[in-house]
């Protein structure tokens, strides 16, 4: 299985503290990163548990506590998080598992690396509080995953769908009971797609600048306005 | 004729006149008399009454200075940036959805097409997780040969910025010497595993192909050449006044601003943070590369050209010592479970049809378990987050893009900027769409 002439397994630190590639890495267990066991002493039952998997530790937390956690891992100094890699979602094959939220922080000082996770029941509402006030490179990350997953990210001031279009009626892509083709048969999103008025394409948000609502398209000014009745949004006029 | 105002007061920058002590480009007024300019009794100093509103102004998705489908929409106060709303996903495929579905070494060749410029770089960084997720080492040749391959997708990616940033600022000439370069890197691509864009050139546990005899002289005779293209366009730019004037000072981002944005690559060391995933998180023996992290100070578009410029520089350094220290030996691990078996074996053997036959019909099998893999892209931190339950698919395959992290920031950075100075700070950022939309 390996091949000959390999050098010794290690960690991802050499003897001198300095960093190098990491080998021989162990499928479960193996060394927690200190911060898992800095989290349990200063959080305790927040902390739901810590698992190490092929080097990399996950901290699973409970979602009340997520911000005030990653909000002390930010601030303190012992932790310094202090660069957001990555938001996602992960949802498993095997419908009796939640769903989980992934957050992956660096804290480039420290050179460490950790995974927090929330676990979602399916069946409860998929909220969870927005991170942006900590990174504000959070912002598209959490619009991407709740346009992907439907998660909710609590405190975000505008989370709208990013890839997918404003009005996209067919559900959340990467939920597993979404079909890799879509939800609507071809002709159906075609006839959407040509219903649809090319030129009615600024968001609210950009209309309320210069007063343009009133030299919207028709069908435009109709749909905003069924937008507002439905989310009770103050409008433009 | 009353409304024959027809003097104004236009500023200019004078692209000659070079910088002023915050380095920003000197303007100088210059007064223009209309054509039919009617001095009228006591208007000498006319301005006709401005509008005070705002206009809204689109930019793309079908414009060539956005480097994509990427849609701007800005709020300008004259010529003034106000606010700044990306749109994007015109190129949105589902790639994370469709991998959902394929075996690994299926995915391999979406990972081409997410960022195009870098293919055979995320190829390398897709198969790292792969292997990551296997618990596999792959052979001492075959990390020399990626280590070649990324250092080649740098290259590119950098050259074509260079090239099509160069453009937009209206330098045509390097662009036009670049690419040639560009092409020479595409040849020799070619001539490793057969695809000049779209390479596909690792496998799980090993390399498509390994390179063909020569090669490595073809490879000597590109860095002799590219250094010196390389240096011949950064010296026509670098101290060119136009060049400053249209870069120096747009789209600055502090270290702490960089950081907390969580942006990446060139885009966070011109700001003055030396993260590179290759030195703080090695990969593929970095470690024991002798390469040096360019760092900016002032994080605008200048400083990020300078530090990508700095960046080919390193790649050659990389290149050269790869060439050296190439061990001979096979490139593939020695797997069975992975690697499919030479095709006259598979005809002949019946051990090796039945490897074979499962590699192809069921595809290999991680242990369950999650991994999280970035490498050093040209853009920045790219990074893999696999999870498998066991099966031949991944239950999830997160692209952590870093042009997508990127762009995010754009809104800080034209805010307060003039309207021709939104398009070098775009290209600054070095956006791919494919990568952003995926």
């Amino acid at each position: 299985m390996t091949a000959p002439n390999l050098p010794a397994p290690s960690s991802g630190t050499a003897p001198d503290g300095t960093p190098s590639t990491p080998r021989g890495l162990p499928h479960r267990g193996g060394a927690l990163n200190p911060s898992a066991d800095a989290l349990a002493e200063r959080f305790g039952d927040a902390i739901v548990r810590s698992e190490a998997t092929w080097g990399e530790t996950t901290v699973f937390v409970h979602v009340e506590s997520l911000h005030e956690i990653v909000r002390w891992l930010h601030d303190e100094p012992t932790q310094r998080y202090d660069y957001l890699v990555d938001v996602t979602a992960v949802e498993y094959r095997d419908a009796m598992r939640p769903i989980e939220v992934v957050w992956h922080l660096r804290a480039l000082g420290h050179r460490r690396f950790l995974r927090l996770k929330v676990e979602l029941p399916k069946r409860g509402t998929l909220i969870v509080p927005s991170v942006i006030d900590v990174y504000c490179g959070a912002d598209w990350l959490e619009r991407e995953c709740y346009d992907m997953f439907g998660i909710k990210f609590d405190g975000h001031p505008d989370l709208r769908r990013i890839l997918l279009w404003e009005n996209y009626q067919e559900g959340f892509p990467l939920r597993k009971n979404f079909p890799l083709r879509g939800r609507f048969s071809r002709a159906e999103q075609l006839k959407q797609a040509l219903a649809q008025d090319p030129e009615a394409r600024y968001s609210m948000n950009e209309l309320t600048i210069a007063e343009a609502f009133d030299s919207l398209p028709e069908d435009m000014r109709r749909r905003l306005a069924a937008d507002r009745a439905r989310t009770g949004e103050e409008g433009v006029e | 004729m009353t409304e024959t105002t027809t003097r104004r007061t236009i500023e200019v920058a004078l692209g000659t006149s070079g910088l002023d002590a915050n380095g920003m480009p000197i303007r100088a007024p210059l007064v223009v008399q209309g054509h039919n300019a009617v001095a009228l009794e006591g208007t000498s100093t006319f301005e006709p009454e401005l509008d005070s509103d705002h206009m809204l102004i689109n930019i793309g998705p079908q414009h060539p200075a956005t480097h994509g489908v990427l849609r701007l929409v800005l709020e300008l106060d004259g010529e003034t940036v106000v606010r700044c709303v990306p749109h994007i996903g015109y190129l949105h495929c589902g790639f994370e959805k469709i991998g959902e579905y394929r075996q690994y070494n299926q995915i391999i060749p979406w990972t081409d097409r997410e960022d195009y410029l870098n293919s055979p770089g995320n190829n390398v960084a897709f198969a790292l997780g792969c292997e990551r997720l296997f618990g596999v080492e792959i052979t001492p040749r075959c990390t020399v040969l990626r280590v070649i391959a990324m250092e080649l997708s740098r290259i590119i990616s950098h050259v074509v910025w260079l090239g099509t940033t160069s453009v937009d600022m209206g330098a045509f000439t390097p662009f036009l010497w670049l690419y040639q370069e560009r092409e020479n890197v595409y040849n020799l691509l070619e001539a490793w595993v057969g695809a000049r864009l779209t390479t596909s050139m690792t496998r799980v546990g090993g390399m498509a192909a390994d390179i063909p005899d020569g090669w490595l002289d073809g490879l000597r005779a590109f860095i002799k050449g590219f250094s010196k293209t390389l240096e011949e366009s950064v010296k026509m730019l670098e101290t060119n006044a136009i060049w400053a004037g249209r870069t120096v000072g747009l789209g600055a981002m502090s270290a702490e601003e960089a950081v907390n944005a969580g942006l990446s690559g060139p885009m966070l060391r011109a700001s003055g943070v030396a993260y590179d995933v290759r030195k703080d998180f090695p990969y593929m023996d970095y470690e024991t590369y002798d390469f040096d992290v360019p760092v900016g100070t002032a994080g605008d578009v200048y400083d990020r050209f300078l530090v990508r410029a700095e960046e080919m520089r390193q790649s050659i350094r990389i290149l050269e010592q790869a060439v050296r220290r190439l061990p001979d030996g096979p490139v593939n691990i020695d797997d069975p479970r992975l690697i499919l078996p030479p095709k006259h074996k598979a005809t002949s053997e019946m051990e090796s049809m039945i490897h074979h036959f499962k590699l192809v019909m069921e595809g290999p099998r991680p242990p369950a378990g999650e991994c999280y893999v970035a490498v050093e892209s040209p853009k920045g931190e790219k990074g893999y987050y696999m999870v498998s339950d066991g099966s031949a698919k991944p239950v999830r395959w997160r692209i952590r893009p870093p042009s997508f992290v990127n762009l995010s920031a754009i809104p800080r950075m034209v805010e307060g900027h003039l309207l021709s100075d939104v398009i070098a700070i775009n290209a600054s950022i070095d956006i791919v769409m494919g990568e952003i939309d995926r």
